[in-house]
């Protein structure tokens, strides 16, 4: 028999999961499209809700961006996890010889790339309609970071709601109370970012966001165990 | 049935007495506050159901991982009362907070982060709630009740901390207050007897509901189990 190590087989099997997603993703992008416009109908919504004129747009921008960011990422969690019940490959991925951690943060990239592509879209088409440089690597930063919170709480807490009753309804309201720190911290950052800030200023959220991460990356992986067993 | 412990029934009846003494001290012995007059009397109660809520929302988290750990049952049974305890007296310190920030700050609310943590916080728990309504299998409820208490209470602590780095209005009576806390005072010997004793009665009221609510959870279980004997 074939004795790889043990963490070459992890990295496989994480890789193998997020490739599957992507390249299934990749034909039917049933997805991608609806994220995507979601995340532009939101923006939509905000110019009549919000009078976006030129001196309050400078104010708003970031929080506007992260309101659609978090939306979208509901829909893209919901659908993501919901697949692997609905066609039982949630179970299949079980059966596998494989570490249940894999299946987290395979699913956690995948999910991660699906928000990353539709915020890349995302932040030119708002530059354009908006006459705003969206285009700092700050900001292209911090939508990383924030991102990355918010897609490791949201698919553990994903999987959990899609076993549930009330299915795609409870995922907003489980995970928007936890990922609140993430959301203040990057549309704070963002908004210094967007509005040349001291990079001393910025540099409190930015560490709040590194330790979100690494704080819930931690838990999330230990705890998916417990949320995927039969 | 099984019926209530004596010691429970003496910790219930010691409970409703101590209540009855501390709101006795709070009216007729706790000297009248100079600049804020009958409104200071509220943190006596402010504080002590804050205080409640708090021990609740510690009791939950720790029983949370408990049962990650062990699988009883039991714990469950435990986070799930505290979790509901901790909620309503939440609850109850945000509306008791509010009846004195209105005369003292002239608003019944402000985003500052004590008041927003405590707004989230109930969210939190009212999700937990909703997250075990739609479970049916014990156990599964069980193991995701723990998750949410875990994740919920973990980032609770982050969640201020990151709204903290605005400055508070909240008055810090114990413990360094900031420049532009507004509405703080100095407690002289017989307001600070009340208000230990005032946080000593409130503990001991957790303590019995918490015992009164696993117990419930008890007497639910058994029905359930002589309803599926039925059944049969």
């Amino acid at each position: 028999m074939d004795r790889q190590p043990t963490s070459g087989n992890f990295m496989k099997a994480v890789f193998a999961i997020t490739w599957k997603d992507l390249a299934a993703e990749l034909r039917s992008r049933e997805l991608l499209s609806a994220m995507l416009v979601f995340a532009l109908l939101v923006i939509l919504i905000f110019n009549f809700a919000l009078e976006l004129d030129v001196k309050t747009r400078a104010n708003v921008t970031s929080g506007v961006l992260w309101v659609a960011f978090t939306f979208a990422g509901t829909l893209g969690l919901n659908r993501s996890m919901a697949i692997e019940k609905d066609r039982g490959c949630l179970d299949g991925l079980l059966l596998a010889p494989v570490d249940r951690s894999a299946i987290y943060f395979g699913k956690v990239l995948s999910n991660l790339a699906f928000m990353l592509i539709v915020e890349a879209i995302v932040l030119p088409v708002y530059s354009v309609l908006y006459n705003t440089n969206l285009f700092d690597p700050g900001l292209i930063a911090v939508i990383l970071l924030g991102s990355i919170g918010y897609v490791a709480v949201g698919t553990l807490l994903a999987s959990m709601a899609v076993q549930t009753r009330t299915r795609d309804v409870l995922l907003p309201i489980l995970l928007f109370p936890v990922v609140i720190p993430v959301i203040i911290a990057a549309v704070k950052a963002s908004g210094g970012f967007l509005q040349g800030a001291e990079i001393a200023d910025i540099l409190p959220w930015l560490n709040i966001l590194i330790v979100y991460d690494v704080i819930f990356i931690a838990i999330s992986f230990m705890v998916f165990d417990h949320v995927v067993e039969e | 049935m099984e019926k209530q412990p004596l010691a429970l029934k003496l910790l219930t009846i010691l409970s409703a007495v101590g209540l009855a003494l501390v709101t006795a001290l709070v009216f007729f012995y706790a000297p009248l506050e100079t600049v804020m007059g009958y409104v200071q009397k509220v943190f006596y109660f402010h504080v002590a159901t804050a205080w409640v809520g708090m021990l609740g929302f510690v009791v939950a988290a720790v029983a949370g991982i408990v049962y990650l750990v062990k699988h009883d049952l039991k714990w469950d049974k435990v986070e799930l009362a505290a979790v509901e305890i901790s909620l309503v007296f939440f609850l109850i310190a945000i509306v008791l907070g509010s009846i004195w920030a209105r005369p003292s700050w002239g608003t019944w609310w402000t985003w500052d982060p004590r008041l927003t943590t405590a707004a989230i916080l109930e969210m939190i728990y009212i999700a937990y709630l909703l997250l075990r309504q739609g479970i049916e299998d014990p156990d599964r409820r069980a193991r995701f009740g723990a998750v949410y208490t875990l994740v919920g209470g973990v980032s609770v602590p982050v969640t201020f901390l990151s709204i903290r780095l605005v400055r508070t209005i909240h008055p810090a009576v114990i413990g360094t207050a900031s420049a532009a806390s507004q509405g703080g005072f100095d407690m002289t010997p017989p307001m600070l007897t009340t208000f230990l004793l005032s946080l000593l009665v409130f503990t001991l009221i957790f303590a019995t509901l918490l015992w009164h609510r696993i117990r419930l959870g008890r007497l639910q279980d058994m029905v359930e189990q002589l309803k599926m004997k039925i059944l049969e």
